[in-house]
């Protein structure tokens, strides 16, 4: 495959053919994503192509595909579950918390469950309830399992490959509402490590820190905080666990305030572990309280109200003039 | 006519009010003490029987309790007895498609013609199983509660004296074992145990009916089957004592380690199986649960997903009667066995105190699973004579007369009975055992009480298999504020030597 502009959608199709190619032993499963190629064309062609004993269609029960995929890591297998939307995900959360994230240690080491978990996931599509949401603190929070979201095409195709690769249980968020943003693929450039931070974008006065579907709003706000005259380093975190740490250390340092942005509701959100534990790390650094854009504490709204709900360039650049403000 | 009816109309209203106080308070288990109250309230008195029977389920319960007592006697006997005319009137059609699932067809069958009124009823009322609610399933059995070696048309074995003795010795070792770790939980060596004891027969006859290639997924009272997969008994006390939570490597006995949360393991399994489908492996695999998981809808799941993809998989209930307190009537309105046929698979119940039934049909299960004939479900009927656990009271909640019934069926006297009255073994033999099992139990006790701590920083170990940064740093601190204790008390007592 030569260097492709892809939308991020046919960035993770393209990833997941390469790495069955390359691993016979990749499987993908889950509601419709066979003949179909699942309901956002992820899968696309991959049945076709790879049959039916590897690109599985399964009965309408999250719990069971999980449950299943465990079944089938143990045998030496290494399933890729795609869980149709982020609401449909709960029916497995049994599976995945007190499962598959707990084996490997249960079992001492002696066994690995290398199973990915894809979640399309985030607002601004305009669904109808349980097809929006942000679960991905109540994943992160669990000891065994990773948790992972690419903003870009280029980031969702190297970090499919390597989450498969993980001989870790990941929750691959997949940022729905940027399926169709397109972005440039090399595939043979050499990827980041796949829980590292990515600085999106170079700033002084303070620090934007998002993952998945915020990043670009971030860079929109960024963009527009120049002509302000206000300088903004946008963070790309990709992973909500690991949180590479380090790297946004070295960038609050340097800015002196952070402003952390989620689709997901601030209450005891990624936002709010980022926010304890920079401060702690850089606490004679910074200038400012850690603020946090996200969610509020409410069901998440009616499609007609999801503009106002979700984290968008003016709710961020709030954020920045009250830290700004200090 | 007027039962009938009037069963129909009062199931209405119960499944009315299931609906709305399963959606107000979510617990539906409300609804069985509420359902009767209020429809014998609106129904005149004379249908209240046939009220009351189907929603509470106290009809379940006194068809259950018969059975238990017909088992035995009536079942058993006229099994044996009226082998060869039921053999004959089955259908060749249902031999050729599925030997196991003829089973649950005759018996609807019979029932409809031996109780019209009463199957009639039953199916107006809850639709349930082809009108079987009320009537005896029939159990499985090659050897009587009093130690007759009996025949069943389609089940059956061949053990030399030898074999024989081995299941004997089997159960007696984990009968001991067993005990042993109720003993040593008393003497607060273990934090927890789950006694099989009266289980010995379906969990040594289904575990002896495997290869060593194929996969157990057990819960956590499959004591004896862990012994049938030569894992050091030992190594089941870990998690009961604390210092693991389960300890032992899977693949090197085809024993996945025990499973707490409800039926969770009947999907890991269901996925296994599916891959060794995919594999082309001849290999099966068995799924271990009780009759309180049946009601998991993990369990519903792992029937659906291994129907669908034809895995080669059985499902092994143990119906032991009771989930901790619950009744299994308060699990199902039909009998276990039976749910298989929505499946689409066979489904028998066999005597679950009969070692010799157990290993027969598990190995009938087993072979159809091999030769790509899929799932089945043997519901196991046993009884959990101890506690659930250790920390559990069972006289608040069932008598002594129904206990001293089961144990009127102990799966171990039944087997030593054959054995002696058939000559099978001798006095030497038993007295050899009760040695083996004094030695086990010598084991089992120095085992444990040199069983070590686990080292504190063991907590960080194994919670990822490629690391994780959070976990390494954690562990590093912790590590730190420990090192600082062990430096202030090195220091003391460096001073007090100085003194």
């Amino acid at each position: 495959m030569a260097v492709q502009k892809l939308p991020l959608a046919k960035a993770i199709n393209a990833s997941l053919r390469t790495a069955m190619e390359n691993d016979s032993k990749v499987l993908i499963m889950g509601e419709d994503v066979g003949k179909l190629g699942g309901v956002f064309r992820v899968t696309d062609g991959l049945q076709k192509d790879f049959g039916e004993e590897r690109v599985i269609d399964t009965p309408l029960a999250e719990s069971g595909i999980v449950g299943t995929a465990i079944g089938l890591a143990l045998r030496g297998y290494r399933p890729v579950v795609e869980i149709q939307f982020d609401g449909f995900v709960f029916p497995a959360y049994d599976q995945i918390v007190t499962q598959l994230a707990k084996m490997h240690a249960r079992a001492l080491g002696k066994v690995k469950l290398p199973v990915v978990i894809r979640i399309p996931y985030g607002g601004g599509i305009g669904a109808v309830e349980h097809h929006s949401e942000s679960p991905e603190a109540l994943f992160a929070h669990v000891a065994g399992l990773k948790c992972v979201s690419p903003s870009n095409a280029s980031d969702a195709y190297w970090m499919m490959q390597q989450a498969i690769e993980s001989d870790d249980p990941v929750i691959f968020f997949e940022p729905k509402r940027r399926y169709w943003d397109k972005g440039e693929v090399d595939p043979s450039a050499i990827p980041a490590p796949l829980h590292s931070a990515k600085i999106a974008r170079q700033g002084t006065a303070a620090t934007l820190a998002a993952y998945g579907p915020m990043v670009k709003v971030c860079l929109e706000a960024a963009a527009a905080a120049e002509e302000e005259g206000n300088s903004l380093e946008v963070v790309d975190l990709r992973s909500m666990s690991p949180i590479d740490f380090d790297t946004l250390q070295r960038s609050v340092e340097k800015t002196g305030r952070l402003v952390v942005v989620h689709e997901a509701p601030v209450f005891l959100g990624s936002g709010a572990e980022i926010a304890a534990r920079i401060t702690e790390r850089c606490f004679y650094h910074l200038e400012a309280p850690v603020l946090r854009v996200g969610g509020f504490h409410a069901p998440y709204p009616p499609a007609r109200l999801e503009d106002e709900y979700l984290p968008n360039l003016d709710r961020v650049l709030d954020a920045v003039d009250r830290a700004l403000a200090y | 006519m007027t039962v009938e009816s009037t069963a129909a109309r009062s199931s209405t209203r119960r499944s009315g009010t299931a609906e709305a106080d399963t959606s107000a308070t979510g617990k539906p288990r409300k609804t069985a003490a509420k359902a009767p109250a209020k429809s014998a309230a609106k129904a005149p008195a004379k249908s209240e029987g046939a009220v009351k029977s189907p929603s509470s389920g106290s009809r379940a319960k006194s068809a259950a309790k018969g059975s238990d007592k017909a088992a035995p006697k009536s079942t058993a006997r006229s099994t044996a007895k009226s082998a060869p005319k039921s053999t004959a009137g089955r259908s060749a059609k249902s031999r050729a498609k599925s030997t196991a699932a003829s089973g649950a067809g005759r018996k609807a069958g019979s029932s409809r013609a031996t109780r019209p009124a009463r199957s009639g009823a039953a199916s107006a009322a809850g639709g349930a199983a082809n009108g079987v609610v009320g009537a005896e399933p029939e159990l499985i059995q090659l050897l009587t509660p009093e130690g007759e070696r009996v025949t069943h048309p389609e089940y059956d074995v061949e053990l030399s004296a030898e074999e024989l003795q081995g299941l004997y010795r089997d159960m007696v070792l984990t009968r001991r074992f067993d005990a042993e770790a109720t003993s040593l939980q008393r003497q607060g060596e273990l934090g927890l145990w789950a006694s099989l004891l009266g289980q010995e027969a379906a969990q040594i006859g289904s575990g002896r009916a495997l290869r060593p290639d194929d996969y157990v997924f057990p819960t956590y009272r499959e004591h004896g089957v862990a012994w049938c997969r030569d894992v050091d008994p030992t190594m089941l006390l870990g998690m009961f004592r604390g210092v693991n939570n389960g300890g032992w490597d899977p693949n090197s006995n085809n024993f996945h380690l025990y499973t707490i949360v409800i039926g969770s393991q009947t999907l890991h399994a269901a996925g296994y199986a599916m891959g060794l489908a995919k594999d082309g492996a001849d290999s099966a695999v068995i799924a271990y649960f009780g009759d309180g998981a049946s009601s998991q809808g993990d369990v519903a799941e792992a029937f659906t997903f291994s129907a669908v993809y034809n895995a080669p998989i059985v499902f092994f209930c143990q119906n032991n009667q009771w989930a901790i307190s619950e009744p299994t009537e308060r699990q199902s309105r039909v009998p276990i066995y039976q749910r298989a046929q929505g499946y689409g698979f066979p489904g028998v119940r066999v005597d679950g105190n009969d070692v010799l039934a157990c290993l027969a049909v598990t190995k009938a299960a087993v072979e159809r699973a091999r030769t790509g004939e899929g799932p089945m479900l043997i519901e196991a009927f046993t009884y959990r004579m101890g506690a659930h656990t250790t920390s559990d009271d069972p006289t608040r909640y069932r008598s002594d007369e129904e206990r001293a019934e089961w144990e009127a069926k102990d799966p171990i006297k039944r087997l030593k009975a054959y054995l002696e009255n058939e000559k099978l073994a001798d006095a030497d033999f038993f007295a050899r055992i009760e040695e083996e099992s004094e030695a086990m139990g010598r084991h089992v006790r120095d085992a444990i009480r040199t069983m070590p701590d686990p080292d504190s920083m063991a907590i960080f170990e194994n919670v990822y298999a490629d690391g994780h940064a959070l976990v390494d740093e954690e562990r590093a601190q912790f590590a730190e504020y420990q090192a600082s204790f062990a430096t202030e008390s090195e220091s003391g007592s460096a001073a007090v030597e100085g003194k």
